[in-house]
């Protein structure tokens, strides 16, 4: 899964820091950590092309590595890139709707559902926090089935598991992941009877 | 203790499908930013510190790196061409 899997489980602010002292390695995570994030607002909140996903992709993290020094909260590093992204979209969606009134295009495009749909993906980034906790096999074969959409064949061949038995595997481990995220958001808690 | 309904995990599973991995280029690119950072810097104090490197770096950026063993992010170019002209 990610690079450096020591560092997988390290929280934001700390994670944050060691970026600030020059760790490689935590950079790498960092950028490892956030990338789907960034990316899934530019293609999926903003519905950029795929060259200006990109141009607003490098340019978050070369905003962000610039400003680590200036970040008044490390533990908020999450929301800030959140809100720097959506800037970056918007100004791309500026920059190349030329023909339509600038405040129609945006919003046409992107007001109606954007809240609703940046909820949706920092639930998701919960789900993939607790992923990272997971054991890697396990965590590995969730992202290939459900975020990479591998077949169990090639899921199977990749990890070394008979294919018969991926299905199996996958719902056990869903069901981990699941039990994971109870308590951390009201929507994943067991409902009582 | 309640049961847990089928769909939890439904949902789980959509929010997996929610972030789909960025391009691997992408990544490793924004991965290498110290590195690049660190060695534009290296460029602008070696353009300061000679003078026909930045005599070459002003004729042909991409021809006078390459000499020097330099690859820089071709998204960093225009970034070091103002560095090395307001240097």
């Amino acid at each position: 899964m990610g690079v450096g899997m020591s560092l997988a489980t390290v929280a934001d602010a700390d994670l944050v820091a060691r970026c600030r002292e020059g760790d490689q390695r935590a950079w790498e995570e960092l950028v490892n950590r956030f990338s789907r994030y960034v990316y899934a607002i530019a293609m999926r909140v903003y519905h950029l092309s795929q060259h200006d996903a990109e141009d607003v992709f490098q340019e978050v993290f070369t905003r962000t590595y610039a400003s680590l020094g200036e970040l008044r909260d490390d533990a908020s590093v999450r929301p800030w890139i959140a809100t720097l992204t959506r800037r970056l979209c918007v100004d791309s969606l500026r920059s190349s709707d030329r023909e339509l009134p600038v405040e129609e295009a945006i919003d046409s495009e992107v007001s109606e559902h954007s809240e609703d749909a940046m909820a949706e993906l920092d639930e998701a980034l919960l789900v993939q926090e607790a992923l990272r906790t997971m054991d890697e096999t396990c965590a590995e074969m969730l992202d290939r089935f459900f975020a990479r959409d591998e077949s169990y064949r090639t899921i199977g061949e990749a990890l070394g598991i008979q294919p018969g038995t991926v299905a199996s595997r996958l719902s056990r481990c869903l069901r981990k992941l699941r039990q994971k995220l109870e308590g951390r958001r009201p929507r994943f808690e067991p409902s009582r009877e | 203790m309640g049961t847990i309904p089928d769909n939890d995990e439904e949902r789980v599973a959509k929010m997996l499908r929610v972030l789909p991995p960025a391009p691997e280029g992408w990544v490793k690119a924004a991965q290498e930013l110290p590195r690049a950072r660190r060695e534009m810097d290296e460029i602008v104090a070696l353009a300061q510190a000679d003078r026909s490197f930045k005599d070459a770096v002003i004729a042909d950026l991409e021809a006078a790196l390459r000499e020097r063993g330099y690859e820089v992010e071709p998204g960093l170019l225009p970034e070091l061409r103002e560095r090395l002209s307001s240097s």
